[in-house]
């Protein structure tokens, strides 16, 4: 049932990622200012809007888990934890390559960029705590409450962050007002993609959980 | 069913798709002394944990005089008391310092009358103002138990009470768990120690593989050859 | 509900019974928060005009780094001997429990700022305390702190290497506490329009507020096995 859903997936993306890369590099217009390089901005937002979704998964997922129960529900948390870690990381990997010509530094303490690093660290420690608690119960349990409280905690994070910056004056403004409409409608396309690619990568990591507890069942039948 | 106390009924245990438990049944009747064997994850201490409360069942459902667990709650746990191969004592307070904290947490009526009543009977009661940490074993094992009746629990859960101890101490446990018996309490042991088990039970239950696979009261049972019995449920024959 | 308070104060007054009696965490927080104000004061130059401008975050990372020794301390006091798993099998309600060490290592906390305080002051010649704001700011933070902490305390203890465990997860968590207790301290250190600071308080009791809620909410399903 999974791995079919999951081809379905995998095929899907063969057609979209062509497409994504089209929008991205042929349809939309280069910027005037910035250049080629603002074409990383398509996906930077994208893996950025897919790294949130995907610890607000976790979060539904760790609540659900906690009412019932199911592992299912920790396995689909942990997978969704792992996706999102990877899109964050591209997200901070993507914004300094793109910043450094734009605004003239590799990191800017830009409130998105900081809050998408302490979202880094919280899923960074969500992973070790999972890796490090050997019962099967408490480790589902304890990262559901750090998957509940680390996607509470975000909001406070970029509001506190964000007023840190308007005390000190030199926030680098956002270059560029209004996007290109065709710009637009590239960035909305590279979204659906990157949507596309997370469940396609989540649904592999489901499937590698799944085999780790049959071969768990196995082993205790041994 | 009607005179037992506590009724186990098609209990599963599971975690994740590891099925700890699978349809367990038991009947315990008040004043029983059940001893529960069984080799390393054959799901013992997974059960005792059902039966205290530290854990919930899959599925199945575990009464209490007829009453679902789920409805007692803490009704249910000051009825409890639970001695373990850990101590559960502070080792930086003294004895008297633990026994009043758990009698405390118990809401006990006179709990200074009740602790020292408790320690002269286990010869502790010179020693209560002295730190845990200072006791030997045997005095340490003889601390926990008593830490365990403060609130004079009519139902006793021991998880391999015998872990752990030296003779000496395994006769004093065994003296004070045949006095909490002529108390008429009800008592449920999970141990590896066959004479043990022999001695005290009235019941006695072999757990293989989160299964109930012997459960016969004492008198049924042929103790010479009990040994043999035990080892052919407990080890594989695969 | 009065159970509920007694069962709080069981175990407040145990845990403060144990502190006081080994000492243990106080001492190495206090001296730990000591050297922590000490060695930072290597990073500037002490009598400067800049030292306002770092004066709070030197005096927050000491408090905070000082007291991530002390939560880790309790919490092993507890798995040790197996007690925490014994005072779940007495009929109190699980919150209570997690309430009663919150307020446990609270004290500790303010045992600490007490100590360390006066001497920050004294070092870097600076009155932090210089408007009763200041306390409400201490307050809110250290109830930040310590609620978190004591939550993550429990779940770090029963991992392999807790000890790393338990800043990993809790710095992260506590970016906007720590960010509004250093910079609403940098205003009253450097005497500037505590207008600036109402926003820090604002931040902060939300994230009291939202915290103890949820886990009060969440903390029951998360011991229970």
């Amino acid at each position: 049932m999974l791995s079919k859903v999951s081809r379905v997936f995998d095929i899907l993306l063969i057609i979209a990622v062509p497409i994504g890369l089209y929008f991205a590099f042929i349809y939309a217009p280069v910027e005037a200012k910035m250049g080629i390089v603002q074409k990383i901005f398509y996906f930077h937002v994208a893996s950025a809007w897919v790294g949130f979704f995907a610890f607000f998964i976790t979060f539904l997922m760790s609540i659900s888990f906690l009412i019932s129960r199911k592992f299912i529900f920790d396995d689909i948390a942990e997978a969704s934890a792992e996706v999102g870690l990877l899109f964050t990381t591209i997200v901070l990997v993507t914004g300094p390559i793109w910043a450094k010509p734009t605004w003239g530094a590799y990191w800017t303490w830009d409130p998105r960029l900081t809050t998408t690093l302490i979202l880094w660290f919280i899923y960074v420690g969500y992973i070790l705590l999972r890796q490090y608690i050997a019962d099967v119960n408490q480790r589902a349990k304890f990262s559901a409450a750090l998957g509940i409280i680390g996607f509470i905690d975000v909001p406070i994070v970029f509001l506190s962050i964000r007023l840190w910056r308007t005390i000190h004056p030199n926030v680098v403004q956002k270059g560029g007002g209004g996007l290109h409409p065709d710009m637009l409608t590239s960035m909305f396309v590279c979204l659906g993609i990157f949507s596309i690619i997370y469940v396609a990568i989540l649904l592999k990591r489901l499937s590698i959980s799944s085999l780790e507890r049959r071969i768990l069942i196995i082993e205790e039948k041994k | 069913m009607s005179n037992s106390l506590i009724d186990i009924v098609n209990i599963t245990k599971q975690y994740g798709h590891i099925k700890a438990l699978r349809n367990i049944s038991l009947s315990i009747n008040k004043s029983d002394f059940v001893t529960i064997f069984g080799a390393n994850g054959a799901g013992k201490s997974t059960l005792l944990k059902l039966i205290s409360l530290q854990s919930r069942q899959t599925s199945g459902e575990i009464n209490l005089s007829g009453v679902p667990y789920k409805k007692l709650g803490n009704a249910f746990k000051r009825r409890l008391g639970v001695i373990s191969h850990q101590p559960f004592l502070y080792e930086n307070l003294t004895a008297y310092e633990n026994l009043l904290f758990y009698a405390s947490l118990y809401d006990v009526k006179s709990p200074k009358k009740v602790v020292d009543d408790l320690l002269k009977r286990v010869d502790l009661f010179k020693r209560k103002d002295d730190l845990i940490r200072t006791y030997s074993r045997g005095m340490l094992q003889r601390a926990s138990i008593i830490r365990s009746l403060v609130h004079n629990p009519d139902i006793i859960l021991l998880d391999e009470p015998y872990t752990g101890l030296d003779t000496v101490a395994s006769k004093v446990l065994t003296s004070l768990l045949k006095d909490q018996l002529s108390d008429s309490k009800t008592i449920v042991m999970v141990t590896h120690d066959i004479q043990v088990g022999l001695e005290l039970s009235s019941k006695i239950v072999i757990m293989k593989k989160g299964e109930v696979a012997f459960n016969e009261n004492i008198s049924a049972i042929d103790k010479s050859n009990f040994e043999n019995i035990y080892i052919s449920q407990v080890t594989d024959k695969d | 509900m009065i159970n509920y308070f007694k069962a709080v104060y069981a175990i407040l007054k145990k845990d403060l019974m144990v502190e006081f009696r080994t000492k243990e965490s106080i001492n190495s927080m206090a001296v730990f928060g000591l050297l922590t104000v000490t060695v930072f004061s290597f990073i500037l130059e002490p009598s400067s005009d800049s030292k306002v401008e770092v004066a709070g975050g030197i005096f927050w990372i000491a408090i905070i780094f000082s007291g991530l020794l002390g939560l880790g301390k309790s919490m092993l006091n507890e798995v040790n001997g197996g007690n925490f798993e014994a005072i779940l099998l007495a009929p109190i309600d699980p919150t209570a429990i997690f309430f009663g060490k919150f307020l446990a290592n609270m004290v500790s906390m303010i045992l600490l700022e007490i100590i360390i305080l006066p001497i920050f002051s004294v070092f870097y010649s600076i009155n932090i305390l210089s408007h009763p704001l200041m306390l409400l700011i201490l307050f809110l933070t250290t109830y930040a702190f310590s609620l978190l902490g004591t939550l993550f305390s429990v779940i770090s203890v029963k991992s392999r290497s807790r000890e790393a465990m338990l800043p990993l997860l809790l710095l992260p968590i506590l970016i906007p506490v720590i960010l509004a207790a250093i910079l609403s301290t940098n205003i009253f250190v450097a005497g500037g329009d505590i207008v600036g600071s109402y926003n820090w308080i604002k931040i902060l009791s939300v994230f009291n507020i939202i915290f103890t809620a949820v886990i009060f909410v969440i903390f029951p399903s998360v011991v229970e096995e």
